[in-house]
């Protein structure tokens, strides 16, 4: 109180308000820059926008008048030309099927590689696994397809489609995905409840299942959903390993199989159609409209697999951690 | 006292024996359970070691009657690749076209990417920036294969008349010689799509960066009268260098790897080539091995996974290389 009167300083000019003079009127210049750069800041943030918006209104609103039960519950057997036919219904039963079985493969993987990272991990072995899940996620996905062509090729020979060959190559997708989400998880179990187990005599692989498992089994969940939601929409590798046909096939080891983002790229490298002029069951952007539903048939798979992910964390985590 | 206790023991050690019990516990047979469950744990995690070996091991294997050949009767055997010529001379091309489309997807994207994050870590309400970021991490779930259409049938023909602008007006400078192709099915367009499918992925290293940079320092610069961009300068930005660069080279190899929007977009063609308006002019690694595979012969397989390898290769590096630089990150900052 008694510094900062006024009279304390009676010789010079008052400092203070010397100090809030150069503070209150910094120069023009900077203020301007502060300015722009928080313009530049925002424009940034408003340009990312412009594309999810744009995908996602020209996907719903392209593909919703061709979205029917019709669309979704037949094939493309028997469909030519510019006919106003055709579904999607093999290439949802193709990807649900690879994608499950590639799920099948990866989670018991990735899990028990998250389970070793986090529960057991030390020394040299630990460290490579680390860091080489983090280089396996950068793999590129035509690069995995063709791993799994060429190691399908050696034990079949070549020139092997079905659809258990793609199941490997999302796997090698997948794997460093489950494993990173999970590992993440496992960590935020506390370490009392391991100690608590330990103390009661518990050996150690119940301790894990048991308490960590549990513990963790939602944020597992949510991991595994995200995962799965990253890789239903890979086309490359599916387009080089399982191939493309126009009928049924529920078969995952024998035969070539359809799938949802493959039926996307085919339909629109297929074109516009010539039709005939005054043709009446000609349409001539059918291709483009069946591609703009099956997208967006695929974009809502993948939304709901992100949604359900959140909810199991919010319903399912144990009690005594909510 | 019992008369066979050894002369090393210690006599009176307060608390009873403590030692035996403790020695004997750490000897005790592991359950065979427990034991099992260890090996298979290590296994998994061995295993992620063998398939990414196993990777490598199966393309040489595919390729290696393509490297081995010479470039006369591949050119013979193949209908798409060129008469004399070799593999090295034929990956050459399609190497260059791939990392052309990342550089430009790189250099749009990031700009941004680092807008973004900063938008989300220092300027966006703190209520709003959680769902802020989950808004763009939404950006990384749609399938690419929908980017490619939206880039081929919706975005190009709206990006055509900037291109001819760009190349009327800067048409002096070679990357923009014209004339710019209609339908623009070109490396720019290509670079725009990719730049908005790695973004996301970008601004979620760079905001974790951002966030993490020290608050004392931020506060520091503000007592000091910084206006807040000169704070981020002084404070933020420097802090979250390498860790900028780091997420860049994420986003690269993300974009190096990418197939369908390439595909779906680019007409292609095998030429050295700056031109980023004409179309015809190039090709990526990842799209060739797409538009070829399903109709290729032996050989023909064999020469595109050698092309596979080059591009594993190629993303391995730079994968490596951002992951070391985390990594140094971790050792050398000051605020760790």
């Amino acid at each position: 109180m008694t510094t900062l009167t006024p009279g304390a300083a009676p010789v010079a000019p008052d400092p203070s308000d010397q100090t809030r003079a150069m503070l209150a009127g910094s120069d023009r210049r900077r203020r301007v820059t502060d300015r722009v750069a928080t313009g530049l800041v925002v424009t940034a943030f408003l340009i990312a926008l412009v594309p999810l918006v744009s995908v996602s209104w020209t996907v719903v609103s392209n593909g919703f008048e061709r979205l029917s039960p019709y669309f979704l519950s037949v094939s493309m057997r028997g469909v030519f030309g510019g006919m106003d036919a055709g579904g999607i219904y093999h290439a949802i039963v193709g990807t649900l099927l690879i994608t499950t079985v590639a799920a099948l493969i990866s989670v018991p993987i990735g899990l028990l590689a998250a389970i070793y990272l986090v529960e057991y991990g030390r020394g040299r072995l630990a460290r490579w696994v680390t860091f080489f899940v983090d280089v396996m996620t950068g793999i590129p996905s035509i690069v995995a397809g063709l791993f799994a062509y060429a190691f399908f090729a050696v034990l079949f020979g070549p020139g092997v489609r079905f659809g258990v060959v793609g199941s490997v190559a999302l796997s090698v997708l997948m794997i460093p995905v489950v494993v990173r989400s999970c590992e993440e998880m496992l960590r935020l179990v506390p370490n009392e409840l391991r100690e608590a187990a330990y103390a009661l005599g518990v050996p150690k692989w119940l301790v894990v299942i048991k308490v960590v498992l549990r513990t963790a089994v939602a944020g597992l969940g949510t991991g595994i959903m995200l995962a799965v939601a990253r890789v239903i929409g890979e086309t490359a590798p599916l387009l080089i390993t399982v191939g493309v046909i126009d009928s049924i096939n529920f078969n995952v080891f024998e035969g070539r199989m359809m799938s949802l983002p493959v039926y996307v790229y085919r339909q629109y490298s297929q074109g516009l159609v010539p039709c005939a002029p005054g043709a009446a069951d000609c349409i001539a952007t059918i291709n483009y409209d069946r591609a703009w539903a099956a997208a967006l048939t695929l974009i809502i798979i993948v939304m709901l697999l992100n949604l359900v992910g959140r909810l199991i964390t919010r319903f399912f985590a144990p009690k005594t951690l909510r | 006292m019992t008369t066979t206790t050894s002369p090393t023991a210690p006599v009176g050690s307060p608390g009873g024996a403590p030692q035996p019990p403790r020695s004997a516990r750490r000897r005790w047979p592991e359950g065979r359970a427990t034991r099992a469950f260890r090996w298979l744990a290590t296994g998994a995690g061995a295993l992620i070691l063998v398939v990414l070996a196993a990777v490598a091991l199966f393309l040489i294997v595919r390729a290696w009657p393509a490297l081995t050949a010479d470039g006369a009767t591949l050119g013979e055997d193949i209908s798409w690749f060129p008469d004399d010529s070799s593999l090295l001379r034929f990956v050459g091309p399609l190497v260059f076209g791939t990392l052309l489309a990342a550089v430009l997807a790189l250099l749009i994207a990031t700009p941004i990417s680092i807008g973004i994050a900063l938008f989300i870590s220092h300027y966006a309400p703190r209520r709003l920036a959680n769902g802020l970021g989950y808004v763009i991490d939404l950006l990384a779930a749609i399938p690419s294969v929908v980017y490619g259409l939206w880039g081929a049938i919706w975005l190009a023909p709206r990006l055509s008349p900037v291109w001819q602008w760009l190349s009327e007006t800067l048409g002096f400078i070679p990357l923009f010689a014209g004339p710019a192709a209609d339908p623009p099915r070109v490396i720019l367009t290509v670079g725009v799509v990719l730049a908005a499918m790695i973004l996301p992925i970008i601004t979620a290293v760079c905001r974790e960066v951002f966030l993490q940079a020290p608050r004392l320092h931020e506060e520091a610069a503000l007592a000091l009268g910084a206006t807040r961009w000169e704070m981020i300068r002084m404070a933020v930005l420097p802090f979250g260098r390498s860790g900028i660069v780091s997420a860049a080279m994420l986003g690269l190899g993300r974009a190096l790897g990418e197939t369908m929007a390439v595909l779906m977009i680019l007409s292609p063609g095998a030429l050295y080539s700056f031109n980023l308006l004409q179309a015809g002019q190039h090709q990526t690694i990842a799209a060739n091995i797409a538009l070829q595979f399903p109709e290729a012969d032996p050989t023909g397989v064999s020469v595109l996974i050698a092309t596979g390898l080059a591009l594993f290769v190629i993303t391995l590096a730079v994968n490596m290389a951002a992951r070391a630089i985390v990594a140094r990150r971790k050792e050398f900052s000051g605020a760790n």
